[in-house]
């Protein structure tokens, strides 16, 4: 699954020409397998709340998708499709993997177990050999910059770390696609930038295949992404869809560059246009 | 980065001193009733703290009378005691694996916790005799909804997110049962377990005084005491009941301490 290697990454990364509106993906990411498709997919809940309007989303094999939007817009409910925890109430998720990995906002550590038995949980519990998942446990918490910190229990770390923890976890199982539901959310400014860093070098090194990420931030979208949509209040719907031009590895003075914050704004004023009316 | 959670902050002069003046003070108060407040004749609804000591534990006769007894009732409490807690563990781990098991299962949990003991006392006694298993069985009846009840919430408590995490990766049951929901529910449960270890001494106590059949137990003399206006040993038996149950409770708090001290309590910013 993991031949596709940033083709795009190439391509016109300079002078930050304004990326077209609505832009159906980058160029080369209609050629790298689809992970999953989303095909005119509604989402209700039984009051008769209607999360989702219909969506059709693909996200592929090297890409790294960022929704922003509004609270309550059903990124949230985006994510939980994909992966499976609720189901659509119309149209299809069709996956075509199931190395499905899914972080919430909240890092979910078992706190009486260590750092170390935390991230290995999840390869331990899906059944994993041990002589397998312990090794890579180790590599993937030295990656994440955990190393020496193995020992500690969830209640003695930063919440930056907490993260860390949650997000080795899930690379223990190098999914296909990862879903990352606000991650970041919940930290301050320079962990939430420090983690946005590591992330993409994981992104970079290809540790998981795709990411489909969910954030309030508008810089850390396009920071992170290699395509950015933006959706409307709820009922949620894709009003927008930004190519990003910047090419890997991605250095962290990138977030003062011009291009970059033209583009970060082009992204903010169609988020605040909203509802869409006016797309 | 972060120098790892030591322990609670270290005890004041004040924070040692304080439970040593209460003492002192209720100490106190029951040598100004007995001494003073009460005349000779009636000093034996109150004898003073130094001839409780003297009658019932430096003599030899009565203190062995009393021990023997209280090693009784501490079988009874710790059986039973025992008995509550896997048969309540048992129970609670069923109901949180199905709501119709719940459903079922927990009128009868709380009835039993709400029906008088005494209402069953006849019952018990007609099925199991009047001794040593109906005893334990009083026991149980007294001990058993609170382990019910907290391990069924502790089991309940663990966070959406975790669960979710556990179905999106097809975990089966019974490993979220024992790597996730039981380590989860475990500072509930020994909650329950500490006050369910103090209930068993009630009941074992509150046994004697309608089972009496056998050996006695602490009941048993303290009826037998009052009986016979025994005040001193009367009072030396409620103050050995009593140490029984601070005894398990303690113990129950300390173990809880032992096994979840290292990461349940209060989280580093």
């Amino acid at each position: 699954m993991r031949h596709h290697i940033w083709t795009y990454s190439n391509e016109s990364v300079k002078n930050g020409a304004p990326p077209r509106d609505n832009d159906a993906g980058g160029p080369a990411g209609d050629l790298a397998p689809a992970l999953v498709t989303f095909t005119g997919v509604e989402k209700s809940y039984p009051d008769g709340t209607q999360a989702l309007a219909p969506v059709d989303l693909t996200v592929r094999d090297g890409e790294f998708v960022s929704i922003v939007g509004a609270s309550g817009c059903g990124k949230s409910t985006l994510l939980r499709l994909a992966s499976g925890l609720t189901t659509a109430t119309a149209g299809t998720v069709s996956p075509s993997t199931d190395r499905i990995s899914h972080v919430f906002q909240d890092p979910t550590l078992l706190p009486w177990r260590s750092v170390r038995r935390n991230v290995e949980t999840l390869a331990e519990l899906t059944g994993t050999p041990r002589a397998e998942y312990r090794p890579r446990a180790a590599e993937v918490i030295d990656l994440v910059g955990l190393g020496g910190f193995e020992r500690h229990r969830p209640r003695s770390l930063s919440g930056g770390m907490r993260m860390r923890v949650s997000l080795a976890r899930s690379l223990v199982l190098s999914p296909d696609l990862f879903l990352l539901d606000e991650p970041f959310g919940a930290l301050d400014e320079i962990s939430r930038e420090r983690l946005g860093d590591e992330l993409l070098r994981l992104f970079e090194l290809r540790r998981f295949g795709a990411a489909l990420f969910v954030t309030h931030s508008v810089a850390e979208a396009v920071y992170l992404s290699t395509r950015v949509l933006v959706m409307s209040p709820r009922p949620g719907r894709m009003v927008a869809e930004f190519a990003i031009p910047f090419g890997f590895p991605r250095p962290a003075e990138l977030r003062f560059r011009e291009d970059f914050t033209r583009l970060t704004a082009a992204v903010s004023r169609r988020l605040r246009d909203g509802d869409g009316q006016t797309a | 980065m972060r120098a790892p959670w030591t322990g609670r902050p270290r005890a004041t002069w004040r924070d040692r001193l304080a439970p040593l003046a209460l003492f002192a003070i209720i100490i106190g108060v029951w040598y100004f009733v007995s001494l003073v407040v009460l005349d000779r004749d009636r000093r034996f609804l109150l004898p003073s703290p130094d001839s409780v000591v003297r009658v019932a534990f430096l003599d030899g006769h009565n203190l062995t009378q009393l021990l023997r007894a209280l090693w009784l009732s501490a079988s009874v409490a710790l059986i039973g005691l025992g008995v509550s807690i896997v048969l309540g563990m048992a129970v609670a781990i069923a109901m949180s694996q199905a709501r119709w098991i719940e459903r079922s299962v927990y009128p009868y949990a709380v009835i039993l916790q709400t029906i008088p003991t005494l209402a069953m006392v006849p019952l018990i006694g007609f099925w199991f005799d009047y001794g040593f298993l109906s005893r334990v069985i009083v026991c149980v009846l007294i001990a058993l909804f609170p382990v019910i009840s907290s391990t069924l919430f502790g089991l309940k408590s663990v966070d959406q997110g975790m669960l979710d995490l556990f179905r999106l990766h097809r975990i089966p049951r019974w490993r979220r049962l024992v790597s996730l929901q039981l380590p989860a529910a475990m500072p509930a449960t020994f909650a329950g377990f500490q006050v369910s270890a103090g209930l068993s001494v009630v009941g074992a106590v509150v046994g004697d005084f309608f089972f009496k059949q056998g050996k006695p137990g602490i009941g048993v003399l303290i009826d037998l005491y009052r009986a016979r206006l025994l005040s001193q040993q009367l009072f030396g038996a409620v103050i050995l009941a009593s140490l029984l149950g601070v005894v398990v409770f303690t113990f129950f708090g300390w173990l809880s301490r032992l096994v979840t001290g290292r990461w349940y309590g209060a989280e580093t910013p």
